[in-house]
């Protein structure tokens, strides 16, 4: 979380995306001089489903407003069937999260492929406007990662 | 049924047929019931007993005990022979060394109720079918049997053995419980609401991870809360973030295997109603994933471990019903 000199409130967003198709994505966004949120940090994982529930919580912790997790297509996993894995998996914890009252838009799942370059940078604008809509993360934050 | 229970396993050990056997050992007072390993016939005497505070459940001393030389004799509960049933489907339980008996149970009482209902200086208790008869240092005190049951036990979801070598009584059938009556109102809730409620529960947490120890279902050698490194090794939670993450990862990592046995409810010293984190992800896998009760097979896939290509996708969550915010 930042505010720049506006007041403006700047979330700061974790996306986790998969080495094969999403994070090629977010490099063809790039060659394509395709503009997407700096609030964006992107974390290259080697699937999605090496993604551990731990890991979203964590990111929570240390201060992300919102977190993001992009995998190739279904079906189209470089390892087979890790996305479906990956799917059932954020399903039950996005649920999971609700039940215990973190707004739900907080948290996302999309399947960007090695070729949406503009759909990489679509879906990362609309997910950084709708975390900023809801403002800080104050339900799942800890104090002690708070930098003042 | 006690007495017949005393008398199979003095049979079986004076036969050598096994060696060990983990019952139910009385304590102080006859509600102070603990689980314990017998090796003697004397010890059995006396000592073992099965009565209505007869709660915890020993499948997961088997995780350990069917190591051991020579065979170990287990009472289970019909809820207990799920949660043997889906440790042995783990291959976490040596079956060519467990001799397990089935026994049968009309629930179990939570003595905190009694104790809640006026129950003070309690010296004995006994039940007489649907009344509770306790002594107490002030006179006799009854109670109806419906007020005093456990929690897990008023939604009993089966009296069925699901595993055994041996059955003591009648064979039981799968129920239709209201178990996820809770839950759907927790689910009716705003968000807001839903926050303060579990704000509310697991702030009480003291992390003294009793719910980890006791659950079947968690039986890995290294655990990820015994971990220095994991944030979450503190006793005290030093920050409401920390009680949240440390009920999220507890009940996902048992998610599709926990078999709703209340064990985690029951040992909580704090009375956090943890079986409700448990059974949303129950109710959400039967729900998007098909109808799935851990433990009542061995051959079942879990849920987890397994996908459809037509699964839903995450946003379903977004979608499927609950309150929101204004």
């Amino acid at each position: 979380m930042s505010m720049n000199g506006a007041n403006e409130f700047r979330p700061n967003i974790v996306a986790f995306c998969c080495n094969w198709c999403s994070y090629a994505g977010a490099d063809l966004a790039g060659t394509n001089r395709l503009e997407y949120p700096a609030e964006v940090k992107i974390v290259r994982v080697p699937c999605s489903c090496r993604v551990n529930p731990l890991f979203v919580l964590r990111a929570f912790q240390r201060g992300a407003d919102g977190v993001i997790i992009c995998g190739c297509h279904p079906g189209d996993c470089h390892y087979t069937s890790g996305n479906y894995f990956a799917r059932r998996r954020m399903t039950l914890l996005f649920s999971m999260l609700d039940y215990l009252g973190v707004e739900k838009a907080r948290t996302r799942v999309e399947w960007v492929s090695a070729a949406e370059g503009a759909k990489f940078a679509s879906v990362m604008k609309d997910f950084v406007q709708t975390v900023a809509k809801l403002g800080e993360n104050r339900r799942l934050e800890d104090i002690r990662c708070k930098r003042q | 049924m006690q007495e017949t229970m005393i008398e199979r396993a003095k049979a079986l050990m004076e036969s050598k047929s096994v060696v060990r056997v983990v019952g139910w050992r009385i304590g102080e007072f006859g509600y102070d019931v603990t689980p314990s390993v017998f090796t003697t016939v004397d010890d059995l005497n006396g000592n073992f007993v099965y009565n209505d505070f007869c709660g915890s459940n020993l499948s997961k001393y088997l995780v350990r005990l069917s190591c051991e030389e020579g065979k170990v004799l287990v009472f289970l509960k019909p809820c207990d022979t799920y949660s043997f049933t889906q440790l042995l489907k783990e291959h976490r339980i040596h079956r060519d060394n467990v001799y397990a008996i089935g026994i049968p149970c009309n629930g179990k009482i939570d003595i905190e109720k009694v104790r809640q209902a006026g129950g003070e200086g309690i010296t004995a208790i006994r039940s007489e079918g649907s009344t509770v008869i306790a002594r107490t240092l002030y006179g006799e005190k009854k109670f109806d049997r419906k007020e005093v049951l456990s929690e897990r036990c008023l939604n009993c979801k089966s009296k069925k053995h699901v595993t055994y070598d041996e059955l003591l009584g009648e064979e039981g059938e799968v129920l239709d419980s209201h178990r996820f009556d809770m839950v759907e109102k927790l689910e009716a809730m705003s968000s807001n609401e839903r926050f303060e409620f579990w704000r509310n529960e697991l702030s009480r947490c003291i992390r003294c991870n009793a719910c980890r120890n006791v659950c079947p279902a968690c039986t890995c050698e290294k655990c990820i809360f015994d971990n220095d490194n994991s944030g979450v090794s503190n006793k005290a939670a030093a920050d409401s973030f920390e009680e949240n993450m440390f009920h999220i990862i507890r009940a996902f990592h048992v998610a599709g295997r926990c078999t709703d046995c209340g064990e985690c409810s029951r040992v909580c010293p704090e009375h956090i109603p943890l079986h409700l984190l448990n059974r949303k992800f129950i109710k959400d896998i039967n729900e998007l994933y098909g109808e799935y009760q851990a433990g009542s097979d061995m051959e079942t896939v879990s849920p987890l471990t397994s996908y459809t290509i037509e699964d839903d996708d995450p946003s379903i969550v977004n979608r499927r019903g609950g309150g929101h915010d204004a």
